[in-house]
């Protein structure tokens, strides 16, 4: 399909060109994702080429240091309160959604995602601002319930996309066998929209689990998550130890996205 | 029924009878279903609900309090209320007279007194610049008076007779103003009641404003000259060399904008490996100054938005049957004409979707200017961070923030007007 039936040598050159451009662009994604890793099992302390010699220095201090093992703590503490309301409440909402009846849909979708529209930095500072009154300034609760507007989005987006292959004949067929409401939603819905929902909370977690905007306004200094501490060590004095908690987080998302999207492409073709 | 007299039994009474019955069959089964679709309705209401209100609660009123923040300020009618009341007739020409200037005395010992002198002089300098200095010492003068009247004190310090210095203090006591707004497009009002800009000394927003747009219009240009020709190549080749390539593009919009932001970090210092390859590569003789600089800075957000250009450019273009290219060759079109006038208006609303995306996106960035980026090259996130963490003028952070959210919201409204809100989410 690149080229046409009778390719001229013109022709030629230019796909030619066009895949060595594609190669470079390819290099350009790849190697600045992919330069932290060699450089965090570097044995020196600076972040040139050839490396020193191969060690896991940086990792003891990343997962070795107070500093960074309660930045880590943290982050857990609020990425899974963060995933479990986003997911909770996102799935219900979804559900709702999904109801053609449901009143004013075209409003509230928009309403619904409206946290990935506005620029991260006004929630931050609006977040600061009223939760200071409120109390929840400085608090877990204040992050998480920050964090779950920004991740709640992605539950409802990708549960809702597996809801659409999801035949609510289904329900009425278990009401009618006897089943409570309740009961045919963990029995008959909850199991097909499984992966959407997984899906969904893969999303949640590592919206929270890399955020970094609203926690620098939002957390005291014993609140301080993992990427916090990273952007505070790049703007004091940049150490290796960053490389290592950069491939260590690298890691974690990469693997989870994966996850989340085998999972919601295996939600959206759901038999039924 | 059983009541029924032979003589009824006449077919239209009958029909009649009939008919009534099924009208009060059909009202009855046609309520239950409304009042079923009701229930519906409010079950389905009371799922979403409780996000609904933990929206409200965590980010609606959040920024909605933020937003009021840049029309309506308090402080000074607050801290000065005597004085707000010495002025609620004046007209603004020339010099509100002696009452006012000794209504403002009062206030500043009052303000003393209470110890808000310092939050005072503070707010005061926020409307007109200069203006802490002479409020500090014009209260150390009221403190220390001995006996000389106040009005004969304010009018020792020249500030407070000066022009420009009332209608200041006068505006600063409405508690709605469009002080802020219009300060953040380096705009205000004249003596006369009309807008003009501000002398160039004290203007700072319009070119952080332009200087956004600029950022943000190369990191959209950039992102599509690398991501047309990418996206048009995966399109092109087999399935599963198009698996292959689409992970490539997938694995650094899947790591966090952190995490790629620190990896450029490295990569841009004086002897990181951009420096190395431009030397090796024979560009310029000397190691670049990448770090804190506005190049940098578009490179690194240039690979954090590539992906966000690409994809929805690649969700349109592998739609496209290579068979209409096929067919516009064996038409007798050249390959050129066949890209340009058949492949290219299919594959525009990705283009125009992927650019938008970009665009807007931008407009917010905060992280990478903060790390990567020099003093001059600070976005206006940057500057609405600045004005709550350092300055603490919070009224100017939300007058920009407003501004900000303006022009956001206007590119969706276009966005989602020439290509649908449902564009909006990726792969």
């Amino acid at each position: 399909m690149l080229l046409s039936p009778y390719p001229t040598a013109g022709e030629r050159i230019r796909i030619t060109l066009l895949w060595i451009w594609c190669g470079l662009v390819i290099l350009f994604l790849l190697v600045p994702i992919l330069i932290p890793v060699p450089l965090s099992f570097n044995s020196g302390a600076f972040f040139i080429f050839p490396l020193e010699g191969i060690s896991t220095r940086w990792y003891e201090v990343v997962l070795g240091t107070q500093r960074w093992q309660s930045a880590i703590g943290n982050s857990l503490i609020v990425a899974f309160g963060t995933t479990f309301i986003a997911t909770v409440l996102g799935t219900l909402t979804a559900i709702a959604l999904s109801d053609e009846k449901f009143p004013g849909r075209r409003i509230v979708m928009p309403l619904l995602l409206s946290p990935l529209i506005v620029p991260v930095v006004i929630t931050a500072v609006g977040s600061y601002l009223f939760y200071a009154r409120i109390g929840l300034a400085s608090t877990y609760a204040g992050i998480i319930l920050a964090h779950t507007a920004l991740a709640s989005p992605f539950v409802v987006v990708t549960v809702a996309a597996s809801l659409t292959g999801f035949d609510r004949n289904l329900m009425r067929a278990a009401a009618i066998s006897g089943a409570k409401p309740l009961t045919a939603f963990f029995r008959v819905m909850l199991p097909l929209i499984l992966p959407g929902v997984l899906s969904g909370a893969a999303f949640a977690f590592v919206t929270s689990f890399d955020e970094v905007v609203v926690v620098q306004f939002l957390a005291s200094a014993s609140q301080r998550t993992m990427p916090l501490e990273m952007f505070i060590g790049l703007r004091e004095k940049l150490s290796p130890a960053i490389t290592a908690a950069a491939t260590l987080m690298m890691a974690l998302s990469i693997l989870l996205l994966l996850v989340a999207n085998i999972l919601s492409r295996r939600g959206r073709k759901a038999p039924v | 029924m059983s009541a029924l007299q032979p003589s009824d039994l006449d077919r239209p009474a009958l029909a009649r009878g009939r008919s009534a019955a099924a009208d009060t069959d059909l009202k009855s089964v046609s309520a239950a279903l409304r009042r079923a679709e009701f229930g519906d309705r409010l079950r389905s209401l009371a799922l979403a609900a409780p996000l609904l209100v933990l929206l409200a609660l965590s980010f609606g009123i959040p920024i909605v309090l933020l937003l009021s923040r840049a029309v309506y300020d308090p402080t000074i009618a607050e801290a000065l209320p005597k004085t707000t009341a010495a002025l609620a007739d004046w007209n603004g020409q020339g010099q509100p007279g002696d009452a006012a200037l000794a209504a403002l005395a009062a206030d500043l010992s009052d303000n003393q007194a209470k110890g808000t002198a310092y939050e005072l002089a503070k707010s005061i300098n926020a409307r007109l610049p200069g203006a802490r200095s002479q409020v500090l010492k014009t209260v150390r003068k009221l403190e220390n008076a001995g006996g000389q009247p106040p009005l004969d004190i304010m009018k020792s310090v020249p500030f407070w007779t000066a022009p420009g210095t009332w209608p200041a203090i006068a505006s600063g006591t409405h508690r709605l103003t469009s002080f802020y707004l219009l300060s953040a497009l380096d705009l205000r009002w004249n003596a006369d009641g009309g807008i003009e800009r501000v002398p160039p000394e004290q203007a700072i927003f319009l070119q952080v404003f332009m200087r956004t747009f600029f950022v943000a219009a190369a990191v959209t240009l950039a992102t599509l000259l690398l991501g047309f020709p990418l996206a048009y190549l995966i399109s092109s080749v087999p399935k599963g060399l198009a698996a292959i390539l689409i992970v490539a593009v997938l694995l650094p919009f899947w790591t966090s904008i952190l995490v790629r932001t620190a990896a450029w970090t490295v990569l841009l210092q004086k002897f990181g490996l951009v420096n190395d390859l431009l030397l090796w590569l024979g560009v310029g003789s000397d190691r670049l100054d990448l770090m804190y600089s506005r190049m940098g800075l578009i490179i690194a957000m240039t690979h954090i938005q590539l992906p966000f250009t690409l994809l929805p450019i690649y969700s349109v273009m592998r739609t496209i049957q290579p068979s209409q290219m096929k067919a516009a060759y064996s038409l007798g079109a050249r390959p050129f004409t066949a890209f340009r006038r058949v492949y290219l208006p299919q594959v525009f609303p990705g283009v125009m979707a992927g650019c938008l995306l970009t665009f807007i996106l931008c407009l917010g960035y905060y992280i990478t200017p903060a790390l990567i980026g020099g003093a001059s090259d600070q976005l206006i996130s940057n500057f609405i961070a600045n004005y709550v963490n350092v300055e603490l003028n919070w009224e100017m952070a939300a007058a920009l923030s407003f501004i900000l959210l303006v022009f956001t919201l206007a590119l969706f409204g276009i966005f989602a007007r020439i290509l649908g809100f449902d564009r909006l989410k990726l792969v």
